[in-house]
C-alpha cells in the first residue's frame, strides 16, 4: 500500500519515528526543538572571504568574470540609451540576428523612461514569454560573486529576468552588500514571511552537459547587462 | 530505477573495453578536479569553510526529527502542502495523486537524483501524463529511451558531441548539426515551448531551507527557475536528510558546492522559493508541495555509515576517483556512482545486491580529502565491507581466506614463520626479473596487473638484523 495525500499522516509518523529511534531519543522532547530555535534565532555566518573596501568595483569584477558585462552610468535618465547603445554593439551570428530587437518589457517602475526618445518600444508589464528584451531592476547586489539577487512581487515580476533573450538590469551602487548573508537579512527585513521566489542571478544562463563546453544562452538569457548607477 | 549493481564487475570490464566511452573519459579527465583547485584560492580560509559545512549539515542530522518539523510548520505557513514518502513508491503515487488533483496533462522536470531511484519518468508517463526532462543532460537521457545518468551533475557527459548530434538528428528529424552550440541552440528551441505550455514543474531539492521553508535550487542552465516559475503547479521533491537550519547556512554551503562541483565560485542561478504565488503576481505556482523522502535515510542515520547523509551531491568524490575514472558511472549499476554511491546504493537498494561497490576501491582517500563536509567515505566503505563479511554475501574463498589469515595472525610465531615462508616463495614466483605476473589461488588480482616480487625477507627479519627492538 501506498501512501495518499490525504492519509499522509500515518507515513509522517512512520518516517519520523524512525529518525527519533536512529536518534536514540523517546517520544518528541522539547530540547532538540528549542535547539533549534535558538540556533536560527542566532543567525551565525560561516568564515567569510575578506572583500576589498570597494565593494562596487569587487562586483564588477566577480560579475564580469560571471560573464554579465557591466556598465556605470550617471543617472536614471540615461539608461534608455545605453540600453540602445548596447544593442545596437552586440555582434551575433545570422543565427539569433532577431535577439537586437529593439522591442521588449520592463517593471513598472521604469515605464516613465524615455524610451521612444532612445528608439526603443518597452512595454512595462509582464512578459508572456516571447518577448526579446527584459529590463528589470534588482533588490541588491552581492559584491562577492557578482550576483543580482531579485525578489518577486507584483511590480517585480521575476519571469522577466528570465524568459527574454537579453537581459538588462539596472543597479544603484548604493544597493550592493558583501555576501549572501546582507542580501539574505534585506529579504528577511521585507515581511514576516520572505517573497514566493529569491532568485540569485550571476551571469547568463548556460550549460556544459555537452563535453563540459560551456555554452551561453541554454534555457534563460543568452546575455545579462548590468548598468550600475550611483 | 531497477538496480544492476550486482553486475558490476562484468559491467566494469566491459566498460574498459568500451574504447569509445574510454575516449569520452578521458576528454573530461582532469577538468572538473583542475578548475575546482583554482576555485577554492578565492576563499581565504577554505578548510575552515569545510570545517562550517561539516558542522551544519552534522547539526541538521543529529536534531533531524525537529528541524524537518521546523521546516514543516514554516513551508505550510507559506502556503505549500508537506507531504511525507517512506518508499520509492510513495514518491510515485503521491506525484500521480497530485497530477490527478490539479488537472495536469504536461510536466516538466528539472533534476532530481531521487526521483531517478523511484523511476518517477516512467510512472508518470505509464500513467498516461507526458513528462519532459529540462536539464540538457537529463534531456539527453530521456530521449535515448531512459539511458541511466553516470554522473550526478553531468548526467551525459559519457556522451560524444557526435553521440549527442546523431541522437538529436534522429529525435528531432533535424538536419545533422556538428556544433555543441548549434546542438544547444536546438535542445533550447524544443524545450522552450514545453516550458510555456507545461501544467506542472518537478523539482528536485539541493537544500530545504528549515526557518523559512523553502526549497533552494542551483542549476546553471535556469531550467530549475523556469520550470518552477511557469507552470501553475510546482512539487519539490528531496530526501529527508537535506533540510539546513537557516539561510546564512545555505550561503556557506554554496560556498563548498560550486566550487567542489565544477569549480565555480557560485553557480548562475540560485533559487529559494517559499509557498505559492502571492496576490497581484503574474506568474509562480498556484499550489506548492514538498514530497520529503525517506526509502532508507533513516535507516542509514541510524547506521555506522550515518556520515554518508552530510553529502550534498557535488560530485568532487567521483571526479577525483581512479576507480571511477577508469569504469565510468554506469558500472556502479545504480542512481549514484563513484564513492559516494558505494555507500549509498548498498543502503538504500541492498547490500546483498551491491557489496562488490564497496570493494571497488583502492582505499586512496582521494575522495575524502576533497570532501566538502568531510565524509570520511574510506573509512564507510571499510564498515560497509565488515558488513559484507559478517552477513556471509562475500564468495566463500575470499571468506575462507580472511579466516585462515585471522587464525595464523593470532598466533605470533606461527605468523612469523607463515611470513618467512611466504616471503620467499614470492621471490622465487618473481623469477630473474622480479616481476610477480601470477599467483596462485589470487588469479583474479594477477590477471589485470604484474606486482614487484617483495625482496625475500619479512619486515620482522630486516628490523631485527638492523638492531631494532634491542634497546
Amino acid at each position: 500500500m501506498t501512501t495518499t495525500i490525504d492519509g499522509n499522516a500515518a507515513a509522517r509518523e512512520a518516517i519520523l519515528g524512525r529518525v527519533r529511534r536512529a536518534l536514540g531519543r523517546r517520544g518528541e522532547g522539547p530540547a532538540a526543538a528549542e535547539r533549534a530555535q535558538a540556533y536560527v534565532a542566532a543567525h551565525g555566518h560561516g568564515p567569510r572571504p575578506t572583500l576589498p573596501e570597494d565593494l562596487a568595483q569587487a562586483f564588477v569584477e566577480r560579475a564580469t568574470l560571471m560573464e554579465s558585462t557591466v556598465e556605470r552610468l550617471g543617472s536614471l535618465a540615461e539608461v534608455p540609451r545605453a540600453v540602445a547603445h548596447y544593442l545596437d554593439a552586440l555582434r551575433l551570428p545570422d543565427a539569433i540576428a532577431g535577439q537586437k530587437s529593439h522591442a521588449g518589457v520592463c517593471w513598472p517602475q521604469f515605464a516613465d523612461l524615455d524610451w521612444p526618445g532612445a528608439g526603443l518600444a518597452i512595454e512595462a508589464r509582464p512578459t508572456h514569454g516571447h518577448d526579446r528584451l527584459g529590463i528589470t531592476g534588482a533588490l541588491c547586489g552581492i559584491a562577492e560573486t557578482g550576483t543580482l539577487v531579485v525578489v518577486s512581487s507584483p511590480p517585480t515580476p521575476t519571469a522577466t529576468t528570465l524568459l527574454p533573450d537579453t537581459h538588462v538590469a539596472v543597479l544603484s551602487a548604493r544597493e550592493i552588500v558583501p555576501g549572501m548573508e546582507e542580501a539574505f537579512a534585506r529579504v528577511r527585513a521585507l515581511g514576516p514571511v520572505v517573497p514566493r521566489a529569491i532568485h540569485l542571478i550571476s551571469g547568463p544562463s548556460r550549460t556544459g552537459d555537452i563535453e563540459q563546453t560551456i555554452v551561453l544562452g541554454a534555457h534563460g538569457p543568452y546575455r545579462v547587462h548590468i548598468l550600475l548607477l550611483p | 530505477m531497477q538496480i544492476a549493481s550486482m553486475h558490476f564487475k562484468s559491467r566494469a570490464r566491459s566498460n574498459m573495453n568500451d574504447a569509445q566511452l574510454q575516449a569520452n573519459l578521458r576528454k573530461m579527465q582532469g577538468k572538473f578536479v583542475a578548475k575546482r583547485r583554482a576555485s577554492l584560492t578565492e576563499l581565504d580560509d577554505f578548510e575552515g569553510t569545510r570545517d562550517a559545512g561539516m558542522a551544519i549539515r552534522q547539526r541538521a542530522l543529529d536534531d533531524l526529527d525537529a528541524w524537518l518539523a521546523l521546516f514543516e510548520q514554516n513551508a505550510v505557513r507559506a502556503g505549500a502542502t508537506v507531504l511525507w514518502a517512506e518508499t520509492p513508491a510513495d514518491v510515485n503515487a503521491l506525484v500521480l495523486e497530485i497530477a490527478r488533483r490539479h488537472g495536469v496533462r504536461k510536466i516538466i522536470k528539472s533534476k532530481s537524483m531521487v526521483s531517478e531511484e523511484s523511476g518517477l519518468d516512467q510512472a508518470i508517463e505509464a500513467a498516461g501524463l507526458t513528462v519532459v526532462e529540462t536539464d540538457l543532460g537529463e534531456y539527453i537521457l530521456q530521449i535515448n529511451g531512459y539511458e541511466p545518468p553516470s554522473h550526478i551533475i553531468g548526467p551525459a557527459l559519457h556522451k560524444s558531441k557526435e553521440e549527442v548530434a546523431e541522437l538529436f538528428h534522429r529525435k528531432h528529424g533535424t538536419p545533422l548539426k556538428t556544433g555543441i552550440e548549434e546542438l544547444c541552440l536546438e535542445a533550447r528551441g524544443v524545450l522552450r515551448e514545453h516550458y510555456l505550455t507545461a501544467d506542472m514543474g518537478i523539482s528536485g531539492g539541493n537544500f530545504f531551507i528549515a526557518e523559512t521553508g523553502s526549497v533552494l535550487l542551483v542549476t546553471n542552465e535556469g531550467n530549475a527557475t523556469l520550470g518552477t516559475t511557469l507552470p501553475r503547479v510546482h512539487v519539490a521533491i528531496s530526501g529527508i536528510e537535506k533540510v539546513v537550519p537557516t539561510l546564512e547556512d545555505a550561503a556557506t554551503l554554496m560556498r563548498l558546492l560550486p566550487r567542489s562541483a565544477t569549480g565555480q565560485s557560485i553557480s548562475n542561478y540560485v533559487d529559494v522559493l517559499t509557498g505559492v504565488r502571492r496576490e497581484g503576481e503574474s506568474h509562480g505556482a498556484e499550489a506548492m508541495y514538498f514530497i520529503l523522502v525517506d526509502s532508507g535515510r533513516a535507516g542509514v542515520l541510524g547506521s555506522e555509515v550515518r556520515e554518508a547523509l552530510r553529502c550534498i551531491r557535488c560530485g568532487a568524490c567521483m571526479n577525483h576517483c581512479p576507480v571511477y575514472q577508469n569504469v565510468g558511472g554506469h558500472s556502479y549499476g545504480w542512481v549514484y556512482p563513484g564513492p559516494i554511491g558505494s555507500i549509498l546504493t548498498p543502503m538504500y537498494a541492498g547490500l546483498e545486491h551491491a557489496h562488490d561497490l564497496p570493494a571497488a576501491s583502492t582505499l586512496c582517500n582521494q575522495c575524502g580529502v576533497v570532501c566538502p563536509v568531510r565524509i570520511p567515505l574510506p573509512d564507510l566503505q571499510r564498515k560497509l565491507r565488515e558488513m559484507a563479511f559478517e552477513r556471509r554475501l562475500r564468495p566463500w574463498p575470499e571468506r575462507m581466506g580472511v579466516r585462515a589469515w585471522a587464525w595464523v595472525a593470532k598466533r605470533p610465531s606461527l605468523y612469523a614463520l607463515a611470513t618467512r615462508i611466504g616471503a620467499r616463495a614470492l621471490r622465487f614466483l618473481g623469477g630473474r626479473d622480479g616481476t610477480i605476473r601470477r599467483l596462485p589461488l589470487a588469479g583474479g588480482w594477477t590477471q589485470e596487473r604484474d606486482f614487484p616480487a617483495p625482496s625475500g625477507r619479512t619486515f620482522r627479519e630486516l628490523y631485527a638484523k638492523r638492531g631494532g627492538g634491542r634497546r
